[in-house]
C-alpha cells in the first residue's frame, strides 16, 4: 500500500470534503517522491505548509509543521512547485529545504513590511539584486510592456534566433487580496476572490463559495447551482472567445478576432440583461446567488449562446489557415506536462483528462444530466500534439459544448431560491471550478462565521511552467502568439 | 477550405445585406464638453487635433478592465470611425488610459511610462480601483489609486467600466479639444 492510500485510511483534521492528514517531514518528501501523485497547490499559514495532491484516488490534502522556519522542498521532485514555493517565502517567510530555486517571486522589494502574512510583519529589509546571467542574449520584456496587457516580466534568452530559455518574474499585480479577506465575511470576502483574475469573476467566486459552503456545511438551492453553471458556462465562452481573438490578432488574422469580439460584445450584452452586470461580478456569492436571473436574460443568453453554436461551422472555416500557422508552435514536452498534470485547455490540449467538471466534479454538471464535457479527441494527432494549434482547437471544442450547457442549464432551470444563508460557524474546506482557462481551487478556514485564512489557485501556477517548457527551441518572433495560446492571468497569480 | 463554405456570391450577398458589427453611438453630453473645453482653455491646450492616440497601462488591475478595454479597441466599437486608435509605446500616446489600482511594485514603471508620453498628454483613471484604489485600498502591496503618482485628467466609474462609457469620455475629450 502506498503512503497515499494508508494516509487516507488513516482519519485527519476536520476539512471538507477531505480531511487534512497531518504527515512528518519524512511523510512529505516520500509523498513528493510517489509515482501516480500529482501536485495541485502548495500554501501555508503561521504553523505549517499543506499540500493538496491528487492520484487516481481522488484528492489528498496533506500538512507538515513548519519547524525554525523550514520545511521540505518538493521542487526537486516536482516542477510544478517551484513557483509556489517562492511564493511561500515571500508571503510567510517558510523556506523550503533543498528547493531548486530561492529567488522571491511575489516580493519585489515594493512594501513596507515583509512576510506580510504573519501576525507581526518585520519591516523590509529589501531583496536581493537579480543575479546577471552572461553568455547569452537577452530580450526583457516588462512589466509594463505595451499593447492592452497584464503587467509582468520575461527575460528570453536567444540563440540564433530562437528562444534558448524563458525566465519569467511576476508578482508584480500582488495586491495582498489572502490578508484583505482576514476577518471578513465569505459574503463580503467573496468580492476579493471575484477581483482575483478578471478573466474568470464567476469560476472564481464559484470556487470561493464551494469553500464557504464547505466549511460552513451549507447546500445552495438548485436553482442557484443551475444559475452559477449558466452564468459559468456563458464566462467560459466569452473569455474562450477572448483568448481566441487575442491569438488571432497576435497572428494576424484580424476576420477570426472579429467574429470573436462580435460574439463575445453578445454575451456580455446578455450578462448585463441577465444579471446587470457585463462580467457578471459579485452574482455569484457563498450561500447561492447574490440576485437572480433578470426574466428576459434567460432568453438573452440563450440567444447569444446559441448564436455562437451557430456560426461555428463558419469560425472553424475561418481558423483554417490560423491553425496551419500554428501546428507545431510551442509544443509541451510531453515529460513536462505529465509531471505537470495541469489541466484545464492547455493541459487537455496535450491530450491530458483534467477537468474539474468531471473529476472531483461538482453540482450541477453531474445533477443536472449534463453531459460530459469534450476533451482532445484522441484519434486525430494534431489535437493531442500540445502545440498552440491543438490549444485553438480545444477552444474551439469546448465553444459548441458550453454553449449547449447554457441552453440545457437555463431550460431546465428549477423555481425556488436562490441563497441559503451561512450558518456563523467554524470549520475549513475545499472549493473548486473549472474556469474558462483552467482548474481554480479555494481553500479556507472559517473561524466564527469569518475568514480566518484563505488561498486560492489560479490554473496560471502550473501553466506559467508550460509556457515556460513550450516555448524552448521556438522562433524569438512568436513570442507573441506562444503567449497568447496559453492565456495565463497574471493578476491570478499574483493575488 | 472546405466545400460547404459559402460560394463567393453568397458571401457578397451577405455581407451586403448585414449590418455592420460596429454599434452606433449614443450622442456625447455637450454639458460636459462644454466645462471640459473650458478647463483645456484654463490650461492653454487650444486643440488636441482630430484624432487622439491612446495606450493603455496596468499598474495593478484585476484584468476585467482590460477585457472591456480590448472590446473597446474591437470591430464593435470601430475606435477607427472616431480618429481613435489604440498605440503600443507611451512614447506616441496622447492620451493614457489607467486601470487598477496602483501596486507598489508598479509605481516607478507607472512613472515611467508616464513620463515617457510626450506633453500635452491626458491620463483618464479607468474603473473604481483606479479612482481611489477600490476594494484593494488600506493594502500592504497597493499604494492606492492613480493620483498617488500621476496627475489625473479625468475618471470613468465602474468595475469595470463599459466600453461604452470610456468611449464617451474619449469622444468628450475630442469635442472639446476641436
Amino acid at each position: 500500500m502506498g503512503l497515499a492510500a494508508s494516509l487516507r485510511a488513516q482519519g485527519g483534521l476536520p476539512c471538507r470534503p477531505w480531511p487534512r492528514h497531518p504527515v512528518s517531514p519524512g511523510q512529505w518528501s516520500a509523498l513528493g517522491a510517489e509515482a501516480g501523485l500529482s501536485l495541485v497547490a502548495l500554501w501555508g499559514d503561521a504553523l505549517s505548509v499543506h499540500a493538496l495532491w491528487r492520484d487516481a484516488e481522488g484528492m489528498l490534502a496533506v500538512s507538515v509543521p513548519v519547524a525554525d522556519g523550514r520545511y521540505p522542498a518538493l521542487s526537486p521532485q516536482r516542477p510544478g512547485a517551484i513557483l509556489f514555493e517562492r511564493a511561500l517565502r515571500d508571503l510567510w517567510g517558510h523556506a523550503a529545504d533543498g528547493a531548486l530555486d530561492h529567488r522571491p517571486w511575489l516580493d519585489h522589494g515594493a512594501w513596507e513590511v515583509a512576510t506580510p502574512l504573519v501576525t507581526r510583519p518585520p519591516p523590509h529589509a529589501g531583496v536581493p539584486p537579480e543575479a546577471a546571467v552572461e553568455g547569452m542574449d537577452q530580450v526583457p520584456i516588462g512589466p509594463m510592456a505595451g499593447g492592452i496587457a497584464e503587467a509582468g516580466q520575461f527575460r528570453l534568452f536567444v540563440r540564433g534566433g530562437r528562444i534558448a530559455r524563458v525566465q519569467a518574474r511576476l508578482g508584480w499585480l500582488h495586491k495582498g487580496i489572502p490578508a484583505l479577506m482576514r476577518g471578513k465575511s465569505p459574503r463580503a470576502a467573496s468580492r476579493f476572490a471575484a477581483r482575483l483574475a478578471g478573466d474568470a469573476p464567476v469560476a472564481h467566486a464559484i470556487a470561493f463559495a464551494r469553500a464557504a459552503e464547505a466549511a460552513s456545511d451549507t447546500l445552495p438551492p438548485p436553482r442557484a447551482l443551475a444559475l452559477r453553471a449558466a452564468s459559468a458556462e456563458a464566462e467560459r465562452i466569452a473569455m474562450h472567445l477572448a483568448d481566441i481573438a487575442a491569438l488571432a490578432a497576435a497572428a494576424g488574422a484580424p476576420l477570426v478576432a472579429a467574429h470573436c469580439q462580435a460574439h463575445r460584445e453578445a454575451l456580455l450584452r446578455a450578462g448585463t440583461r441577465a444579471f446587470g452586470h457585463r462580467l457578471m461580478m459579485d452574482v455569484v456569492v457563498p450561500g447561492g446567488l447574490a440576485t437572480d436571473i433578470a426574466p428576459e436574460g434567460v432568453e438573452a443568453m440563450r440567444a447569444a449562446a446559441a448564436a455562437v453554436a451557430r456560426d461555428l461551422a463558419e469560425l472553424g472555416r475561418l481558423c483554417a489557415p490560423l491553425l496551419r500557422r500554428l501546428e507545431g508552435l510551442g509544443v509541451v514536452p510531453p515529460k513536462l506536462a505529465m509531471a505537470l498534470s495541469a489541466g484545464g485547455p492547455s493541459g487537455r490540449a496535450c491530450g491530458a483528462a483534467g477537468d474539474l467538471r468531471r473529476s472531483p466534479g461538482y453540482r450541477p454538471y453531474h445533477d443536472l444530466n449534463v453531459a460530459p464535457v469534450r476533451e482532445a479527441p484522441r484519434n486525430a494527432p494534431r489535437d493531442v500534439g500540445g502545440d498552440a494549434a491543438a490549444r485553438l482547437l480545444v477552444w474551439l471544442a469546448e465553444l459548441r459544448d458550453s454553449a449547449r450547457m447554457v441552453r440545457t442549464a437555463l431550460t431546465e432551470l428549477p423555481a425556488g431560491e436562490i441563497v441559503a444563508t451561512l450558518p456563523m460557524v467554524s470549520g475549513e474546506g475545499f472549493g473548486w471550478a473549472e474556469g474558462p482557462r483552467g482548474g481554480i481551487w479555494t481553500w479556507l478556514r472559517l473561524e466564527g462565521g469569518q475568514i480566518a485564512q484563505a488561498f486560492q489557485r489560479d490554473p496560471g501556477w502550473l501553466h506559467l511552467p508550460m509556457l515556460e517548457g513550450a516555448a524552448r527551441g521556438a522562433d524569438l518572433a512568436d513570442w507573441p502568439l506562444l503567449r497568447a495560446s496559453f492565456g495565463i492571468s497574471h493578476a491570478g497569480m499574483d493575488q | 477550405m472546405t466545400d460547404d463554405a459559402p460560394s463567393p456570391l453568397r458571401r457578397v450577398w451577405r455581407n451586403l445585406r448585414a449590418r455592420p458589427a460596429a454599434r452606433p453611438l449614443a450622442p456625447v453630453d455637450t454639458e460636459a464638453a462644454r466645462d471640459l473645453a473650458a478647463r483645456l482653455e484654463a490650461a492653454g491646450i487650444r486643440r488636441l487635433g482630430r484624432g487622439l492616440s491612446l495606450h493603455a497601462l496596468n499598474p495593478g488591475s484585476c484584468g476585467g478592465c482590460e477585457l472591456e478595454l480590448r472590446m473597446l479597441d474591437s470591430v464593435v466599437y470601430d475606435l477607427a470611425r472616431f480618429g481613435l486608435r489604440f498605440v503600443d509605446s507611451p512614447r506616441q500616446a496622447e492620451v493614457l488610459l489607467v486601470t487598477g489600482p496602483v501596486t507598489r511594485a508598479l509605481q516607478a514603471p507607472l512613472l515611467a511610462a508616464w513620463e515617457a508620453a510626450p506633453d500635452p498628454k491626458f491620463v483618464i483613471a479607468i474603473g473604481d480601483c483606479a479612482i481611489d484604489g477600490g476594494v484593494f485600498k488600506g493594502s500592504y502591496a497597493v499604494a492606492g489609486g492613480v493620483d498617488t503618482t500621476l496627475p489625473v485628467d479625468f475618471v470613468v466609474r465602474g468595475c469595470p467600466p463599459p466600453p461604452e462609457e470610456v468611449l464617451e469620455g474619449l469622444l468628450l475629450l475630442l469635442e472639446a479639444g476641436t
